[in-house]
Parts: structure tokens; C-alpha cells; sequence
């Protein structure tokens, strides 16, 4: 149903928080010294949970505003509260980080509390207007994050091979949008929907939009043959950048593709998914393997996320309501899991020291055990061992692929993440079985080491008991 | 509601595991003491377990059950049956070996090294009295991340290929399995084992269920060709990781195989069973005649442990043959109860093996044979005690090892005469490969310095020695106890595995 305006502008209303409040924190941090440089970072942690008290109080169900341009629904209540939480916890991890580099400047909040906004209208766009408006806030702020520490070279150059990558599949998305409205004559999700089931969904025009948008969104999700910037990028921008890339947008990216494939083409299920067997097929095989050759660490998490990924596809090919919340909680466990291994790093890392290769986590488990403990439970669970979360979002997602009968994409999927369990053993293999090279003095605050502590603990206690955050999942995809 | 024992026995070790981590190494007698407190606290929680426990039936006993996953249909359900109170007694008992054994010995990270045990401990009691497919498997995934770092900490030189290549072949062997048992879940709707028993299965996924189900657990007993990873693990983990490894974790795979394969997947076990047979037959000939040519005592005993759970298998599923050749089915539980009782036995012997050869690692720093020779001149208790083990390895009647290998060879003789002809070799290659390493090790003069210097067991070496020498001398003779306990379960088991699911 559509709405007055006022109304809509009601559904907005945590957007429009947002919007208002990065401006504030944008020309308050103008007239700041860089001694009360904290009160931006403080002002962007209210900034988020301010927008997440707007979240929480959406109203229930799903309301249409904007004439069919923006959705509020389930998933994106819960997403956006997610997402809060994430970049919330980003900016935690990174201040100390921020700090020892001089990096310690609004424009990394600023940039970041853009980037969520971008994420938040992704969301929910209803059209696929909206949709890319959304994409290219989100992506022109991560553009400006990776280069963000303008001294050093390497990030310079990832931001502009991320800029140019990222300009290309932004054509292309475009130019799939542009085709699937010349076949259908609209942009509104809903719309589409009806046009494909009307019988459109066979139309060779509109299979070929289709494809060019997979193929942005394959670009933006970072699937193979689609992953060349990642590596890349991971490794260059400063690593609380990279985790910031690594986990909130993972989110939008679900969310847009949701939007686009199971709401806008659900119609043309045949024709999406064999498409995205081949996108994940290739994710879970190329991540898995070349990670194995990686002697940076963030470099293999990069390789990592490819793989997981395709994991995560592995759920919206079943195109079934309990594959999408199966992505969905592959998702959500897999931000969790990542926010806790780049906090491993920064928490390993100190002014002139990156610890981002491996080697740099050598004979952790003596000087250093509860964190060695931890980076255990993250490597483990990323790598699919029970009991920890990361074993039961591969088997919700292995039991949506099993569903709709594809046995053997379920086999090679688990095959692969054998090979994907020795890359992490391999760190767990650094840290205790290997005698440190040199003195590892952490140097990180205390509110770092707890937020770490129960980032990490968190990946045990939700494998144990996983139910309430399914129940969650199912509330809000119902 | 009673009191959840069952619960209390995975448990207890688990918590218990991390507060001994936790005590740290800087206080690492408190860490032994607080270690070894838990492990006979589970110990002893395991008597009521036996006492309690009722022989007449099949049925689970000691069973809880509450909601774990509900979007899964997968409860948190323990229960014990005939087939599962042995192996958690086993468990318990080697456990509290394991901690007196490593008491000084371990001298890097010793907290660490009793808390993996412990862990381990309670996972593996929670493998074992798992009724739920789901909760199995976690169970059984989750054991091999203390298991990986116990070799990996706390090994010998090679120890970091060991222990990469023994986490990567069970995990590539449960991987499948897991595949199998969601794909059953679709069908089922529950992870429920009673529901997966009664489940229907077309022959064709039943075969693939089975060789899912085989690739985990043929891995994990190993039977050849996939027990490379065992000598590996064997020789490069610490002595407790060895005994462990032998007394436990090998049961797994033939649990599994009377568990699931047999009464979930009959009719492809049926269709199957040659080649499990015949890799069984195979394991005991060949793996015995690569185990006399070792020089290394503690892979020696690891190929043994190899010919030895081959038993296991082929008592697993030699039952089909004997219902083909004789028509009725006594010879199945027969069969059956060998191949339990030789798990039990192989639990006790084996692990004495490796305590043995531990002890003599830790006064020279070799396991070579060569390095040894006359130690009986030296250590005359030890070599009294090393002798009975290797007796019993080699299935000197009298000893636990005896009944389990007669009892198989008993019931494959029902099936054919060639089988029983093949599995008896294993009582000439046994006694071949043992006994001469026990002469060149233990007999003959004194070889040289080391040997001449070597002291006789301390009173720690000689209480774990002798614990486990009264066992096996115990079950030798009167193995009653166990095997009643067993009965009905195995009566039941063996008519699971007849009735076609087609």
C-alpha cells in the first residue's frame, strides 16, 4: 500500500536521523583541535545508537513509502539494527589504531557514517532507482576509506584499482538496470515482480539485463570471477578500514541482492540460479584454494570472504524462504566472525608494526593465551568446526541447497571447506604450536580487549545456542 | 526429574578442563591436582552409571532430553545403552590413566596439556551417549580440536604434519557425513537416531548414505587405505595423546559403524559388506606384516592397533555372511559381541602398549627398537609388565585380548572357513610382531650405557601399569560383566541390521 507522504517520511525517519547527524558530526569536527578529537567519535557511536533506537521503533510488518520506492519490512529492521551494531563495534576496534597512526580524524567516522546510510537506503529500496542510489553512496565512501591514510602508497593504489573495478561494475549494474527497464517499463521491485510472473520472465532481454546485474552485484558481494579487487583492497587500506569493508556492507549486499532476486526476478528463479551456482561454485572453490597460498594474513581473510561468500549464495540459490534465512544467518554469523579476526590484528598491531602476516601470531599461545584462545574460536568457527556458530551457518546453508536437490553442490561445497579448514588451522597452528619469533607486547586498551573478548565469545555461546538468533531471523523473514 | 548423570559426565570434564586452564601454569600443581580431582570425580560418576544400569533391555537408559535446536528438530537427547556404558567407562577409566601418566613428564604448559584431556573427556562422553544425530556430530567434530592441539603442542618433531594430517582426514571423512545426515534430516524431520532408525531408504541412498557414513568412520578406525594419518599420529603425539588416540578414538569409527551404518543403512550394508570384510581381512594380514617390519616401537604399535580394530570391522559386519551361509541369526550377535569386546580390549591393551613404550621414552629420549636391548635386566618390574601387555596384544588366552579375537574368529567361522583361516593368521603375525620386539627390546643382555642406567618404574609408572594389567588380566578371564551388559543391545542391533528397510 502506498502512503502519504508525511507517512513515508515516518518510514525514513531513521535515514533521515542519520543524514542529519553525520552533518552535525561533520561540521562539529571542523571547529575541533585535535586533542578533543574524541568528542567525533563519541558524537558518531551516539549518532548510531540514536538511529538505532529510530530502528527499533519502526512500525512492525511491511509498509511501502515514496510511491513503491522504499520498503520497510522485516529484513531491513533487522539488517539495519545489525548493521548499527557493526559499524558501531568498527569504530570501537579502530580507535585505538586510529590514534598510534595519527589517522584519528572526522573524516574516517564521517566517511564510515555515510557508507552506513548508503548501506541503510540499500536496504530498502524498493526500486531499483533507489537500490543504486544506495550502492553508489556506500561505494564512492569506500572509495574515499581506502585511501583515507593519504601517506601511504599501497592504500593510494588499492583505492584507485578499487575506484576504476568498481566504476566498471557500476556501468554494468547500470546497464542491466537500463535493460530491465526497457523490457518491463519499471523500476519498482513490486512492479517487475508482476511483469516477470506475468510472463516476462522468459523474455531473452530481460535474462540479459539479469545477467549484467548479477554480474554488479557479484562484483559488489565480491564473487568469483568478480573478486579481483578484494585481495587487493584488504590488503592495502589500513586495517580498520578493511574491517569495516569486511563486515557492513557484506550485510547491505545480502540485503540488495534479496531484494532484487527473490522479490524483484523471483519469477525467474530458473534463470538466476543457475548463474548463481556458478558464482558460488567458483567463490568456495578459488577462495578456499589460493587463501592456502596467502602469507598475509589479511590477504587470506580477503581469500576468506571470497569463499564465504560463496557460502553465502550457497543459501539464496535454493531460492527458498528457509535458503534466504539461511543466507541471512550465514551472514549475520559471518560479520561477527570477521569484526573479531581484523580486531585480532589491530589488537596485534602497534605504531610501525601492521602484525598482518602470519607469521607475526607466532608462539601467540605463550605470551599471550586468552588471545590466542580467542583467535582460536574465530579461525575455528570461520573454518566450520562444531560447536562453534560457523559449523551451523555452513549447515543451514548446506541443508537449503540439499532441499532443492542439489546434493552435489552441497558436497563439493563441504569438500572445499576441508581445504578451507587447513588455511585456519595454519594460524592456530602459528600461535601454539610455533615459539615466537620476537617479544609480542599488545599494546591495546582494555575496552578493545573486552569488546574482542566477547566478540569471540560470542561465536561459542551462539553455536551452542543458536535459537533465539534463528527465531529472530524467522520473525523478520517471515 | 532425576538426576541428569549423563549430562554431569560430559560436562563436568569440560568445565572442569577450563577452570584447570585457568589455575595456569604458574600454580602447575594445583593445575595436577585439580585435574586429577575432576577426572576421578568422573570416574566415580561413572560407577552409578554401572550399577544402575539395567541388563534386560535394549533401551536408553539414563536418557534426557530437551529442545537444543528447535528450527532443526534436534534435541539435546543423552542416553546410554549396551553399546555406549563400556566405551564411556573406557573413557572415564583411560582418562584418569592419562592424567597420572603425564603427571611430571609434562613439563611444557602442563595446565594446558590436562585441560585438553579433560575437554577431550567430556566430548568424547558426549559422543558416546549421544542420541541425536546432530548433537552426535558436534560432539564428534568438536573432539578433534583439543586432540589436534595435544599432538600439536605437546608432539614430537614432526608433529605439526601429524597432527595437519590427522585433523584434515577425519574432518574430510565427517564432512560427508554430515552431508548424509541432513540429507536424512529432509527426509526424516528429525536428527532423532530412533526416527533415522525407522527411517525408510530407497537402495540407492541407502549406498550413498553408507559410503558417506564409511568415509567418517573408516577413517577414523582406520582401516585400509585410509589409516595413513594413524602412524603419523601415533608416533609424533605425546604419550596421553597416543593412549588416548588407541584407547578412544579409534572406538569411534566401529561405534559408529554398530551405531549408523548397521541399523540405519541394513540393506546397503548387506550389499556392502564383502568390502568391508575383505578390507578388514586385509588390514589384519597386511598391516601385520608391515607392523613386523617397523623399527620404531611406537609406530609398531600403531599398524597393531590397525590389525587389531580389523576385528572390530569384520565383526561389525560379518553378521550378513553368517546369515547367508547358516540361515539364522546367533552368529550375528556373536559377532557383534567380539567385535565390542575386542574395542574394550584393544582400549586396555593398546594403551598399556604405548604407556609402556612412554615409559621407556622418557628415561632414553628414542623409541628406535635398536636403541634398546636387556632392559628386563635393568627395569624387571617394568619388563614383567611389558611382557604381560605384549602377551596380551598378541592374544594370550587369559587376557582381554583373547576373547575378543575368538569370539570373531568364532562367528566368522559360521560365515566361511576362509575368513576364519585369514583372521587367524593375526594370531601368528601377532604374536610375531610383538613378541619379537619384546625380545629385542626387553630380553637379551644389556645393549648399551643407556640401558644400563635405566631405573625401574616409579610408583606413579607402577600404579597405571598395574591398573590396567589387573583390567585385562579381569576381562580375560571372567569378561561376563562386560558382555551381559552388552547383550540385549546387541540382540536388538543384530536385528536392526536383518530387517530390509526397502
Amino acid at each position: 500500500m502506498n502512503l502519504t507522504l508525511a507517512n513515508s517520511l515516518s518510514l525514513a525517519a531513521p535515514e533521515m536521523l542519520l543524514l542529519l547527524a553525520t552533518s552535525v558530526v561533520l561540521v562539529v569536527d571542523l571547529f575541533l583541535s585535535d586533542r578533543q578529537r574524541h568528542l567525533t567519535y563519541l558524537l558518531s557511536i551516539a549518532s548510531l545508537a540514536a538511529t538505532a533506537v529510530l530502528v527499533a521503533g519502526l512500525p512492525e510488518g511491511r509498509h511501502v513509502g515514496f510511491n513503491g520506492m522504499f520498503v520497510v519490512d522485516g529484513v531491513a529492521r533487522f539488517i539495519k539494527l545489525i548493521a548499527c551494531g557493526t559499524v558501531a563495534a568498527v569504530f570501537l576496534y579502530s580507535r585505538d589504531y586510529l590514534i598510534q597512526r595519527g589517522l584519528f580524524r572526522g573524516e574516517y567516522f564521517v566517511l564510515a557514517l555515510f557508507a552506513t546510510l548508503g548501506l541503510f537506503v540499500m536496504v530498502s529500496a524498493g526500486s531499483l532507482l533507489t537500490m543504486y542510489m544506495g550502492i553508489e553512496v556506500l561505494a564512492l565512501s569506500q572509495y574515499a576509506l581506502v585511501a583515507f591514510d593519504r601517506d601511504s602508497p599501497v592504500a593510494a593504489e588499492s583505492a584507485m584499482k578499487y575506484f576504476v573495478l568498481g566504476a566498471i561494475a557500476s556501468g554494468a549494474l547500470l546497464y542491466g538496470i537500463s535493460i530491465l527497464y526497457g523490457v518491463t517499463g519499471t523500476f519498482d521491485l513490486a512492479a517487475l515482480a508482476e511483469r516477470v510472473n506475468a510472463g516476462a520472465g522468459s523474455n531473452i532481454g530481460l535474462l540479459f539485463g539479469l545477467a549484467f546485474v548479477l554480474a554488479g552485484i557479484a562484483f559488489k558481494f565480491g564473487a568469483v570471477p568478480f573478486h579481483m579487487w578484494i585481495p587487493d583492497v584488504y590488503h592495502g587500506a589500513p586495517t580498520s578500514v578493511t574491517m569495516f569493508l569486511s563486515a557492513a556492507p557484506k550485510l547491505a549486499y545480502f540485503a540488495l541482492t534479496l531484494r532484487v532476486l527473490a522479490e524483484g526476478l523471483g519469477g525467474a528463479v530458473g534463470a538466476w540460479q543457475d548463474m548463481l551456482i556458478v558464482l558460488s561454485v567458483l567463490s568456495i572453490g578459488v577462495g578456499n584454494v589460493v587463501a592456502v597460498a596467502q602469507t598475509n594474513l589479511k590477504r587470506m581473510l580477503a581469500y576468506s570472504t571470497i569463499s564465504n561468500v560463496g557460502f553465502i549464495l550457497l543459501g539464496l540459490i535454493a531460492g527458498t524462504q528457509f535458503g534466504y534465512r539461511a543466507a541471512l544467518f550465514y551472514t549475520v554469523t559471518y560479520v561477527l566472525m570477521a569484526l573479531g579476526s581484523f580486531a585480532m590484528i589491530i589488537l596485534m598491531s602497534r605504531k610501525g608494526f601492521e602484525a598482518d602476516r602470519i607469521e607475526d601470531f607466532r608462539g601467540l599461545a605463550q605470551s599471550n593465551p586468552w588471545f590466542a584462545w580467542m583467535m582460536l574460536f574465530l579461525m575455528v568457527s570461520t573454518a566450520g568446526v562444531p560447536p562453534f556458530v560457523g559449523f551451523f551457518s555452513k549447515l543451514y546453508v548446506i541443508q537449503a541447497v540439499l532441499d532443492v536437490g542439489l546434493s552435489w553442490l552441497a558436497i563439493v561445497a563441504v569438500l572445499f571447506s576441508v581445504v578451507g579448514a587447513f588455511y585456519y588451522l595454519r594460524i592456530v597452528k602459528v600461535m601454539f604450536f610455533e615459539p615466537a619469533a620476537g617479544e609480542i607486547t599488545v599494546t591495546a586498551g582494555p575496552a578493545l580487549k573486552f569488546l574482542l573478548s566477547l566478540n569471540a565469545l560470542a561465536v561459542l555461546v551462539l553455536g551452542l545456542f543458536n535459537s533465539s538468533l534463528v527465531e529472530t531471523i524467522a520473525r523478520a523473514m517471515p | 526429574m532425576n538426576f541428569p548423570l549423563l549430562s554431569f559426565l560430559t560436562w563436568l570434564p569440560v568445565v572442569g578442563g577450563v577452570l584447570v586452564m585457568l589455575v595456569g601454569d604458574s600454580r602447575a600443581s594445583l593445575a595436577r591436582w585439580l585435574a586429577l580431582g575432576v577426572a576421578l570425580a568422573v570416574f566415580v560418576a561413572t560407577i552409578p552409571l554401572y550399577t544402575g544400569f539395567d541388563t534386560t533391555t535394549f533401551a536408553l537408559q539414563f536418557a534426557e532430553r530437551m529442545p537444543w535446536v528447535p528450527g532443526l528438530h534436534s534435541d539435546y537427547h543423552l542416553g546410554v545403552d549396551g553399546i555406549s556404558l563400556p566405551l564411556i567407562l573406557l573413557t572415564a577409566f583411560s582418562t584418569v590413566l592419562v592424567i597420572i601418566a603425564g603427571w611430571t613428564v609434562i613439563e611444557k604448559r602442563p595446565s594446558q596439556y590436562f585441560a585438553a584431556f579433560l575437554i577431550m573427556e567430556g566430548l568424547m562422553i558426549g559422543v558416546f551417549s549421544a542420541a541425536d544425530a546432530l548433537l552426535f556430530y558436534v560432539f564428534w567434530e568438536a573432539m578433534l580440536i583439543p586432540m589436534f592441539l595435544i599432538i600439536g603442542i605437546w608432539g614430537g618433531t614432526r608433529r605439526i604434519y601429524a597432527t595437519i594430517k590427522f585433523f584434515l582426514y577425519t574432518f574430510l571423512g565427517s564432512v560427508l557425513m554430515l552431508v548424509a545426515l541432513v540429507y536424512m534430516y529432509l527426509k526424516a524431520g528429525s536428527y532423532d537416531l530412533a526416527t533415522l532408525y525407522a527411517l525408510p531408504l530407497t537402495h540407492n541412498e541407502q549406498m550413498l548414505i553408507f559410503l558417506a557414513f564409511f568415509a567418517a568412520f573408516a577413517v577414523k578406525v582406520p582401516m585400509v587405505p585410509v589409516h595413513t594419518w594413524l602412524p603419523d599420529a601415533h608416533v609424533e603425539a605425546p604419550t596421553g595423546g597416543s593412549v588416548i588416540l588407541a584407547a578412544i578414538m579409534l572406538k569411534m569409527g566401529g561405534y559408529g559403524f554398530l551405531r549408523f551404518s548397521l541399523p540405519i543403512t541394513p540393506d546397503a550394508s548387506h550389499s556392502l559388506d564383502m568390502l568391508v570384510i575383505g578390507l578388514s581381512l586385509v588390514a589384519v594380514v597386511y598391516i601385520g606384516l608391515v607392523a613386523l617390519v617397523q623399527q620404531d616401537m611406537k609406530k609398531l604399535i600403531a599398524y597393531s592397533s590397525i590389525a587389531h580394530m580389523g576385528f572390530v570391522t569384520l565383526g561389525c559386519f560379518v553378521g550378513y555372511e553368517i546369515v547367508a551361509s547358516t540361515g539364522h541369526f546367533d552368529g550375528v550377535t556373536l559377532a557383534l559381541t567380539g567385535a565390542m569386546v575386542q574395542m574394550i580390549s584393544h582400549g586396555l591393551i593398546a594403551g598399556a602398549m604405548f604407556l609402556c613404550v612412554g615409559v621407556l621414552y622418557d628415561r632414553l629420549h628414542t623409541r628406535e627398537i635398536s636403541a634398546y636391548g636387556g632392559v628386563i635386566n635393568t627395569m624387571p618390574i617394568f619388563g614383567a609388565f611389558m611382557v604381560l601387555f605384549a602377551m596380551a596384544n598378541a592374544g594370550l588366552p587369559g587376557t582381554s585380548g583373547f576373547v575378543g579375537e575368538f569370539l570373531v574368529i568364532l562367528a566368522s567361522f559360521k560365515a566361511s572357513f576362509w575368513f576364519a583361516f585369514v583372521a587367524a593368521t593375526t594370531l601368528i603375525l601377532g604374536a610375531a610382531y610383538t613378541l619379537w620386539m619384546v625380545k629385542r627390546v626387553v630380553f637379551g643382555a644389556v645393549a648399551n650405557e643407556g640401558v644400563a642406567s635405566l631405573k625401574d618404574l616409579n610408583g606413579r609408572e607402577a600404579l597405571v601399569l598395574g591398573v590396567l594389567a589387573v583390567a585385562v588380566l579381569a576381562l580375560g578371564l571372567y569378561p561376563k560383566p562386560l558382555t551381559d551388559v552388552m547383550e540385549p543391545t546387541l540382540r536388538h542391533l543384530a536385528q536392526l541390521m536383518s530387517v530390509s528397510k526397502l
